[in-house]
């Protein structure tokens, strides 16, 4: 399906998420305690890039996880959508830190819910604050990001396309149609 | 593919490639899930499953047990010591109760080949074979799988050993079934009069010198002697079956290159496998035991969400 | 009085050596006339046009329940399943309970079938209570009615007591009916060992636990020169056992079940209870074997092993499920469809292997159809189509694995007794 229109080519999407990491280091007063979970599998990617770039500004190296919450999904769970499962992997202890969860679309804020309950399962982060590149809108959980790469207004027959060079060999974002 | 093909486990025998090796992918996760503080995920809240066990085994319940508390599934333990079963119900009169309170999945132990069949196509649940008689026992089958392939690498070209009484065996036939559709090289080793008949068209080399079978393969599956029923029946003695079939560090130490020690318990110390190789670096008995919860609750979950 | 005319059936009737479109005339119950042609005013007038008149059908191996097990099937319900079925006469093994091992018993039998369309005989046990220790009161069973002897259920395994049976069975000119079947070798089988058992992971019965059996039988029938008859062959063995006796010359003949000539052990896949009978379906060359056994003349006879059960006892786990299927209703369909339509007999020698030769066997006499004699006839339509269900069977079990197959040769009534039973 050809995309209804490109919103951000490549050199927009470095310069988001240079300024997504500015906003994290701004709003948290540094690097210190901070980790990013990326929610498989674009949110990983996603969470590598920005977890780079931090370590660029700061100087640090900041612990990267993965987080796959199919088993924590309520669509699962009513049988509407059997998803393959993938492992989590988040090698490091996450009490008392302060996670930065990374995804890249953030839509009815379901995904975000399941990754809330099981980040819960793997301790007691100080705080959680979630990173996005693109807010949609149509929410239907009481849930909005901390850090927002940028907000694109969408029909429900839209669909936001995260471009990452790691999976698509390029970066960009597009709306395209689903309709 | 990230669905299983069937509804129901029920054994190994004709079930595809691919549903195997999402069953196995799958474990990954599981065993992920069960490193974490929280060994808990909410997949399966709001299902019931029962254990209904005709035939005593506590390890096998227990790892089915944990395996849907794991997922948050309700869970019923049916047994037939507690059961209406000993005052005469039928296996139907049990399907038709099973029926009536909407249970949605079964795991199911019978000591009759083919129970299982049986309330599958007379229920509307689920169901998942948990050892059917001398037939089948595919999640232990899976999960000597999965052990192989996690301490190995690979099922492909991997040749496995089973070896003991064949013929009373289900785990033996499911690992068979299993192994031959992986790819792996399978072969069976233990006295010929417990030998099942034409085992060989199922894919398996058949040995009856153990040390020959050591030589050749890279993992043996050793079975365990009923101790109770075939001494004196099938052949002589405990004595001479673990003199001819037993595994013992001798017979491993001298064999060129090391192998895989599983088997799937409970251990006859001294008869089948000797305490120092079930002990040993080479077993990976204890392993299996995780395995096997992380291997129930890939099957669960891959059962128990699929779409219809 | 009541007059029949059968008009335009086929009569296949070995005994006067009879193959044509015949009208028979029955006046109260006994043969008026045989010809090309009948008219005949008075008379009810069966149209029989494009089927077949033979010789009334014995099957000379059922289980009729009764006494003590008449929930599966009473002498009633048996006999009208066996009319049914196209049977004018039947064999009921002694398997009772009582076993048939007394006068009493078996004349009883006798007693309550007498009325019946169907004569059914019974075959009174070999041993007492079928245990296969003392011999049962073999003179006076004979002498009550029973056409043969026979443990069936159970093999009479010591060697000894089986020469002792035959010896003594001699005198009467009947045969004794083997359950062949060495029961070390069957211990706790539910299936043929095989290819089969070892996927379904069924305990086995070997086909040697047969093949043992029949061959030292025969050792023995030809040492004592003993009357000797195997119940349900099902081996390749058996059959070359039979055959080489027959070549031999000795008083040895076999029956075989129409399930064993149409299903083998791969249709026990999926655990249906009703592929459990023993023997048990055997392999797809054993199936061949009996057809071809049947063509060369070694198995003599078609039999049922008509067992019944009810449903409670049947649908249960395999293993725990009884042996036995129902088979009357259902063994011309199947022997036409499996041998006639298949070129391995002709109808006129499948009217010899369930008519001719098993009345022989039994030494019951023989039935002519020519005038004078009483009418004993089974009518049958050799080519119609009909799909099997065993809700419409008249024997009170339904236990058939033949439920839902489209047979080709359907029974459609029989005449005996002075009494007609027309089934369409």
């Amino acid at each position: 399906m050809p995309p209804l229109q490109h919103i951000i080519d490549d050199i927009g999407f470095d310069r988001m998420i240079s300024r997504l990491a500015h906003e994290i280091l701004e709003r948290n007063h540094g690097s210190a305690g901070l980790v990013v979970i990326g929610l498989r599998t674009r949110g990983e990617f996603v969470a590598r890039r920005l977890a780079q770039r931090i370590t660029d500004i700061e100087q640090t190296v900041l612990p990267v996880g993965v987080l796959d919450v199919t088993l924590y999904r309520d669509d699962v769970r009513q049988h509407l959508r059997q998803p393959e499962v993938h492992a989590s992997s988040i090698p490091f202890d996450i009490s008392d830190m302060h996670i930065i969860l990374v995804d890249d679309v953030l839509f009815t804020g379901r995904t975000v819910r399941s990754a809330l309950d099981a980040l819960i399962d793997f301790g007691r982060p100080k705080t959680i604050q979630l990173a996005v590149l693109v807010d949609r809108g149509h929410r239907e959980l009481p849930i909005r990001a901390d850090f927002t790469g940028k907000t694109i207004p969408t029909t429900r027959g839209q669909e936001i396309r995260v471009k990452l060079r790691e999976v698509d060999g390029e970066d960009g974002i597009d709306l395209i149609s689903t309709e | 593919m990230s669905q299983l093909s069937t509804n129901h486990l029920l054994g190994l025998d004709g079930v595809p490639r691919e549903d195997i090796e999402l069953i196995l992918n799958s474990t990954d996760t599981f065993l992920e899930v069960l490193e974490r503080p929280v060994k808990k995920v909410p997949t399966l809240q709001g299902k019931t499953v029962v254990n209904l066990f005709f035939e005593n085994s506590t390890r096998t319940r227990i790892s089915f047990e944990l395996a849907e508390r794991r997922l948050s599934a309700d869970v019923v333990n049916f047994s037939a010591s507690t059961s209406s079963v000993s005052k005469g119900e039928t296996l139907l009169d049990t399907a038709r109760n099973i029926e009536a309170m909407k249970v949605d999945m079964v795991v199911m132990r019978h000591a009759a080949a083919g129970a299982c069949e049986f309330l599958r196509t007379r229920c509307t649940s689920r169901f998942i074979n948990a050892g059917d008689g001398s037939h089948e026992h595919p999640t232990q089958a899976l999960l000597d799988m999965y052990t192989i392939r996690k301490s190995l690498g690979t099922l492909e070209g991997v040749n496995v050993c089973i070896i003991g009484d064949i013929a009373h065996s289900r785990v033996a036939l499911s690992n068979i079934f299993g192994l031959v559709t992986m790819g792996a090289n399978v072969a069976v080793c233990g006295p010929p009069s417990l030998m099942p008949r034409h085992i060989e068209k199922l894919g398996a080399r058949v040995f009856t010198n153990v040390d020959e079978a050591l030589g050749w393969c890279d993992a043996i599956n050793v079975l365990r002697i009923q101790l109770e029923r075939q001494a004196g029946a099938s052949f002589p003695s405990l004595r001479e079956y673990r003199n001819t079939f037993g595994i013992t560090v001798e017979r491993l130490d001298g064999l060129a290159k090391p192998v895989l020690v599983l088997h799937p318990g409970p251990i006859n110390r001294g008869v089948e496998i000797d305490s120092e190789v079930a002990d040993g670096a080479a077993a990976v008995i204890l392993p299996q035991v995780t395995n096997g919860v992380a291997v129930r609750m890939a099957v669960l979950y891959l059962l128990g969400t699929k779409t219809e | 009085m009541s007059t029949y005319l059968f008009k335009n059936g086929h009569l296949l009737d070995p005994v006067t050596g009879t193959d044509g479109v015949r009208d028979i005339l029955v006046v109260d119950g006994t043969i008026s006339e045989v010809r090309e042609s009948i008219a005949a005013a008075n008379a009810e007038v069966i149209d029989l046009a494009g089927a077949v008149v033979a010789p009334g059908f014995c099957d000379m191996h059922v289980h009729f329940r009764e006494p003590g097990q008449e929930h599966k099937e009473s002498l009633a319900s048996g006999a009208l399943a066996a009319a049914a079925g196209g049977f004018t006469a039947v064999a009921c093994m002694p398997n009772t309970k009582p076993a048939i091992d007394t006068a009493e018993t078996a004349m009883s039998i006798r007693q309550k079938s007498a009325h019946f369309p169907v004569d059914v005989h019974p075959i009174g046990a070999v041993t007492k209570g079928r245990e296969g220790k003392e011999l049962a009161p073999m003179a006076e069973l004979h002498a009550a009615g029973a056409v043969a002897f026979s443990d069936d259920g159970s093999c009479v395994h010591d060697t000894k007591l089986l020469r002792i049976a035959l010896e003594y069975a001699s005198m009467f000119d009947v045969p004794l009916i083997q359950h062949a079947e060495d029961p070390f070798l069957f211990a706790g089988g539910a299936m043929n060992e095989g290819y089969m058992s070892t996927v379904l992971g069924l305990p086995g019965i070997p086909r040697l636990a047969e093949d043992v059996i029949v061959s030292r039988d025969i050792a023995v029938a030809e040492y004592v020169d003993g009357n000797y008859h195997v119940a349900h062959v099902s081996t390749y063995g058996a059959v070359q056992a039979v055959r080489a006796a027959k070549e031999k010359g000795l008083k040895v003949t076999c029956e075989v079940t129409p399930h064993h000539f149409s299903l083998n052990d791969e249709h026990v896949r999926g655990y249906d209870t009703n592929t459990k009978m023993n023997p048990p379906l055997r392999t797809r060359d054993d199936v061949v074997a009996m057809k071809e056994a049947l063509r060369d003349g070694v198995i003599d006879a078609i039999a049922t092993d008509h067992a019944p059960h009810a449903i409670f006892e049947k649908e249960v786990e395999y293993v725990y499920a009884p042996f036995g299927i129902v088979g009357l209703e259902t063994a011309i369909g199947i022997a036409v469809t499996e041998l006639v339509e298949t070129g391995y007999l002709t109808l006129w020698e499948l009217v010899e292997k369930m008519s001719t030769n098993p009345r022989r066997i039994l030494r019951l006499p023989e039935i002519r159809v020519e005038p004078g004699a009483q009418a004993n006839l089974t009518f049958f339509h050799p080519t119609r189509e009909w799909q099997v269900d065993v809700a419409q069977f008249r024997s009170r079990s339904k236990n058939s694995p033949f439920h839902g197959a489209v047979l080709r040769g359907r029974p459609l009534g029989i005449f005996n007794k002075h009494q007609f039973v027309w089934m369409l």
